[in-house]
């Protein structure tokens, strides 16, 4: 009964956090506009431009291969599944314990790797300038990455996302030097990954500028519809782990009864609101950085996420 | 009996080169050559595999008469031995399958075909060896053959010098672990792997051991900064056999170190913890970096092997902190990882190194600043070089994710070592672990997509065909591997946990008695990964969009000229090149690493002459390792030449000079 429970919420948050993407998105950006004193789209926009886009038939290069029609799907799929394995409103699912947040990151990889490899799939020079430059991101914000996840790890004793949320839950976890770091870290890898300012701009078609847009350039259609619901997905399983780690306050455990889960996303949809919050804020009041500026923001993540590693040694909680 | 059959099987190999030399001056001769190699390879591979999987002691010897008449050959297997001849074989079997269609259109027949069983069988030898002499002179009759596959083309250019410095280097490590068994074997000469077993060296004599093993595996591995011969000498060979010697040949290496450190030398000091791990750190983020500066697409994946090097001989080092404190548990695991890893990259790199021969065969071309858009006209090599490119950048559900992630599950227990500069040093040597993995992704996106994506930058790309049925069937049984390893590891962490056991006294939980075939290699609240469950949801998630977008949403599609932005370019040559990918990362990394500066050439306003843009890269390693030693023996060589020419008195006088310094050193030892 407990297992056949546990499967149902895994499946309920399988669908909750596809439904829920293109919310965040579209409430991210409301509240960016809000701040520039626009009106700003319905929060319902990002599910109209997907159900447009899906509708549209799919303008294909001449040059393009399989790579560039599969990748759409593997893509999303690979962000889907590692977006359903982040703890939301519940914790210990049955899936949960098919990947740790090593895992994670690197299914993250995996859909980045597909991406860059069909941005240079139809050779033109604006795919091969996305690609290169987001492999160049990575080659830092993954390293950054796994060292705030080996802090977390280090501190909790386990790489599984769900135990680390139960021990910071737990007593004796204190404030620790370590851990504001790794936050510090783990926004920065956030911001990066998603393609936020100020390492990039989701919203800009500026060619000398532009990263992630200039890899889906070519995209149309469908295959489009699925890379948009891919990032809206990754922004959440972003929020989600920090919400997860650091704010894992009230979280379902295992095998709480129907009216604990329903508490529990109540709260866990008013974490996202407040990070989607504070994320347009940042957004609003920094300026985007000059691509050569980013290895030194990443440079600074990974640093913080090797100290917060290494004060986790000598430092007492407080 | 096991032992029996995997020496007739050498015995085969070694027969049939010696058959091949007479009969290699026929083309025909390829088929029969390959075909015995493979079913020699096979059959070891599968006796080797069953003495693996097989359980309980399975060590047996045998002495054969031959060799130093005082000592005869000893030959022996055991789990170690069973796991690495099983790595060989497949390499071996493979690479002689791949050679059915490849060698086909060898151009210098009579320089492959006696060399290349030679070299299994010296492989196999090698492994199967028990005592030091027999190891030593299986170890060279390796080293020679492959030095004679090197210089098969001896006369196309780089390949006379790529094999002069692999014979330095080779001759160079085989001098360190002639060192290394003379001080193992003591004054009383016991040369039998079973005599130095029993004796006990002194830390110091240990230590020295160590450094040498080091230097003499290390260097035929292809750790930094012994590393230099690997990207000459690997590419240079015909791409089959470069296959053997990137996937299998460095992996004997592994096993000559494993042999030495973990089972004849006994109990280690922690600082072989920590300078173990950190070679390896250093040589995993440099092969990758060196990788990324290359596009020669075979040395691109020669120093991808020094990459991977790196990272097992971390998972070594840290086996190694782990025992001497120890901690057999962790030990294991880290064990575990890293012979795992050693697998996982004999099968990806001969892989990668197949395809990459299919490319050369079809195209003439290694430089992957002339090639593109092959998918289109190879699309089967295209789809295999693709797996091993994301079985070797470690993304999961591929089989390089899972013992990367068992390294990483094996830094994680380094808290518990009680030296502060472990704890320390560990967690720097798994950042640079993560480094080199994200970098690997980028070198992989460069590699595939500049070769086998985008449009065709030559004539020749233009040109190309699909390769032929051998070469794809070895291609496919190894991706089949990649994918086979990836999502069931937990029957392969089984298999090895005999060799751990018998190395560190340990081994990692059995994995078989798990639900849902997942892993978990200390508890299940730590950390666990299903690949399998994994491979499932992706496929799942991945079908289901399908099927809901093709059924309700839109499926038509329209063919058009790229966009681009508006102004789509016709010449190909506008497309991003390996060297362009490569320069964000060259302008954050290679600034420091190689002093890469770049320099822009405009000629003036009215000039017509073109812009000129140079690269300059520095090899450090070579200029400040290899350069000065190189100018050093020369300048000694020149100056002791002069005693070539001296007269008849002179020589006597030097005749006696020695003997009375001789006299006077006897006089003051007595």
């Amino acid at each position: 009964m407990a297992v056949a429970l546990d499967a149902v919420v895994q499946l309920g948050q399988l669908l909750l956090v596809l439904a829920l993407a293109p919310l965040l998105t579209g409430y991210v950006r409301r509240v960016k506009a809000r701040l520039l004193r626009r009106q700003g789209p319905p929060l319902i926009q990002p599910y109209r431009d997907l159900y447009r886009l899906l509708r549209k038939e799919v303008v294909l290069a001449h040059t393009a291969s399989w790579v560039f029609r599969v990748a759409p799907y593997l893509i999303f799929a690979t962000t889907w599944v590692a977006a359903a394995l982040v703890p939301t409103f519940a914790s210990g699912l049955v899936f949960s314990y098919a990947a740790d947040m090593i895992a994670i990151v690197a299914l993250l990889g995996s859909a980045r790797f597909m991406l860059a490899l069909a941005a240079l799939d139809v050779g033109t020079s604006f795919g091969g300038i996305g690609s290169s430059r987001e492999m160049m991101i990575a080659s830092l914000a993954e390293p950054a990455m796994l060292m705030v996840v080996f802090t977390l790890s280090l501190l909790a004793g386990s790489t599984q996302l769900s135990s680390i949320a139960a021990f910071m839950q737990g007593p004796g976890i204190g404030l620790r030097v370590s851990l504001a770091l790794a936050l510090v870290g783990l926004i920065m890898v956030a911001i990066a990954e998603n393609a936020r300012i100020p390492v990039d701009n989701p919203t800009t078609h500026l060619e000398l500028t532009m990263v992630h847009e200039a890899m889906i350039l070519e995209y149309s259609g469908r295959h489009l519809a699925l890379i948009e619901a891919a990032s809206h997905l990754k922004l959440l399983l972003y929020l989600s782990v920090v919400a997860c780690v650091f704010v894992p306050l009230g979280i379902a455990a295992s095998g709480q009864g129907p009216t604990a889960y329903l508490a529990a996303l109540a709260v866990y949809v008013a974490k996202l609101a407040a990070g989607g919050f504070l994320l347009a804020v940042f957004e609003t009041a920094i300026a985007k950085m000059r691509v050569f500026r980013v290895s030194d923001f990443l440079g600074a993540a990974l640093m913080l996420g090797f100290l917060a590693t290494l004060l986790l040694f000598v430092s007492r909680v407080a | 009996m096991a032992l029996e059959a995997l020496l007739w099987c050498a015995a085969a190999l070694l027969g049939t080169s010696v058959a091949a030399v007479a009969a290699a001056r026929h083309r025909a001769a390829s088929a029969p050559v390959y075909g015995v190699a493979l079913c020699a390879s096979a059959a070891a591979m599968l006796v080797a595999g069953r003495s693996l999987v097989t359980a309980g002691p399975l060590a047996s010897a045998l002495l054969l008469p031959v060799g130093l008449p005082w000592l005869g050959a000893h030959f022996r297997l055991d789990a170690l031995a069973a796991f690495f001849l099983l790595v060989v074989n497949l390499g071996g079997a493979t690479a002689s399958l791949y050679g059915l269609g490849y060698g086909r259109h060898e151009e210098a027949p009579a320089r492959v075909l006696p060399f290349f069983p030679a070299f299994l069988a010296g492989m196999n030898l090698v492994v199967l060896a028990d005592d030091a002499f027999t190891f030593l002179f299986t170890w060279e009759f390796m080293s020679l053959s492959s030095w004679a596959l090197v210089m098969a083309h001896h006369r196309r250019p780089g390949n006379a010098v790529a094999g002069y410095i692999y014979l330095l280097m080779a001759s160079f490590g085989t001098l360190a672990l002639l060192l290394a068994f003379g001080l193992l074997a003591g004054p009383a000469g016991g040369y039998a792997f079973d005599a130095i077993r029993d004796s006990a060296p002194s830390a110091s004599v240990s230590g020295t051991v160590l450094a040498l093993a080091l230097v003499g595996a290390g260097s035929k591995a292809g750790l930094v900064p012994l590393h230099v011969w690997l990207p000459l000498a690997h590419p240079a060979a015909p791409s089959h056999v470069s296959a053997l010697m990137s996937g299998v040949m460095t992996k004997v290496a592994v096993y000559g170190f494993v042999r030495v450190v973990f089972d004849l030398l006994g109990e280690p000091s922690w600082w072989w913890g920590a300078l173990v791990p950190f070679l390896g750190g250093v040589t995993a983020v440099m092969g990758v970096l060196y990788a990324l500066m290359e596009h020669d697409l075979k040395r691109l994946l020669a120093y991808h092997t020094v990459e991977n090097i790196g990272i097992i001989f971390i998972g070594l080092g840290l086996a190694l902190a782990f025992q001497a404190n120890d901690m057999q548990g962790a030990a294991a695991l880290a064990l575990t990882a890293a012979l795992f890893h050693v697998f996982n990259h004999s099968v990806f790199k001969s892989l990668l190194f197949f395809g990459a021969g299919a490319v050369l065969m079809r195209t003439g071309e290694r430089d992957m600043e002339h090639l593109g858009g092959l998918i289109h006209r190879m699309p089967y090599t295209a789809f295999a070089f693709l797996i091993g490119s994301a079985a070797i950048s470690a993304l999961p559900p591929f089989n390089g994710f899972v013992s990367e992630w068992l390294t990483f599950q094996a830094i994680l227990l380094s808290p518990a070592l009680p030296q502060w500069s472990l704890k320390f040093l560990v967690p720097a040597i798994g950042a640079l672990l993560a480094l080199s993995a994200a970098l690997a992704a980028a070198c992989f996106v460069k590699a595939f997509g500049v070769t086998f994506l985008g449009r065709p930058r030559s004539q020749v790309a233009r040109d190309a065909t699909e390769t032929d049925a051998w070469s794809l069937a070895a291609m496919f049984v190894l991706v089949a591997l990649c994918l086979v390893a990836g999502i069931l590891p937990g029957y392969f962490i089984d298999a090895l946990s005999p060799v751990t056991q018998a190395l560190v006294g340990a081994h990692v939980p059995r994995q078989e008695e798990r639900n849902w075939l997942m892993i978990v290699p200390i508890a299940e609240s730590r950390s666990s990964y299903n690949g399998l469950m994994l491979f499932a949801f992706i496929a799942l998630a991945a079908l289901s969009a399908t099927y809901v977008i093709h059924r309700w949403a839109s499926a038509a599609t329209r063919r058009s000229p790229p966009w681009d932005c508006g102004f789509p370019d016709a010449s190909p040559l506008t497309q991003y090149t390996a060297g362009s990918f490569s320069q964000p990362i060259r302008k954050v990394f290679g600034s420091v690493v190689f002093r890469a500066r770049e320099e822009v050439h405009i000629p003036a306003p009215g000039d017509a002459r073109a812009a000129r843009f140079h690269v300059s890269l520095r090899d450090v390693p070579w200029d400040v390792l290899y350069v000065p030693t190189a100018s050093f023996v020369n300048f000694t060589a020149r100056h002791l030449n002069k005693v070539q020419f001296l007269t008849i008195r002179a020589y006597l006088s030097l005749v006696f000079a020695a003997l009375v310094v001789l006299l006077i050193v006897l006089a003051i030892w007595q």
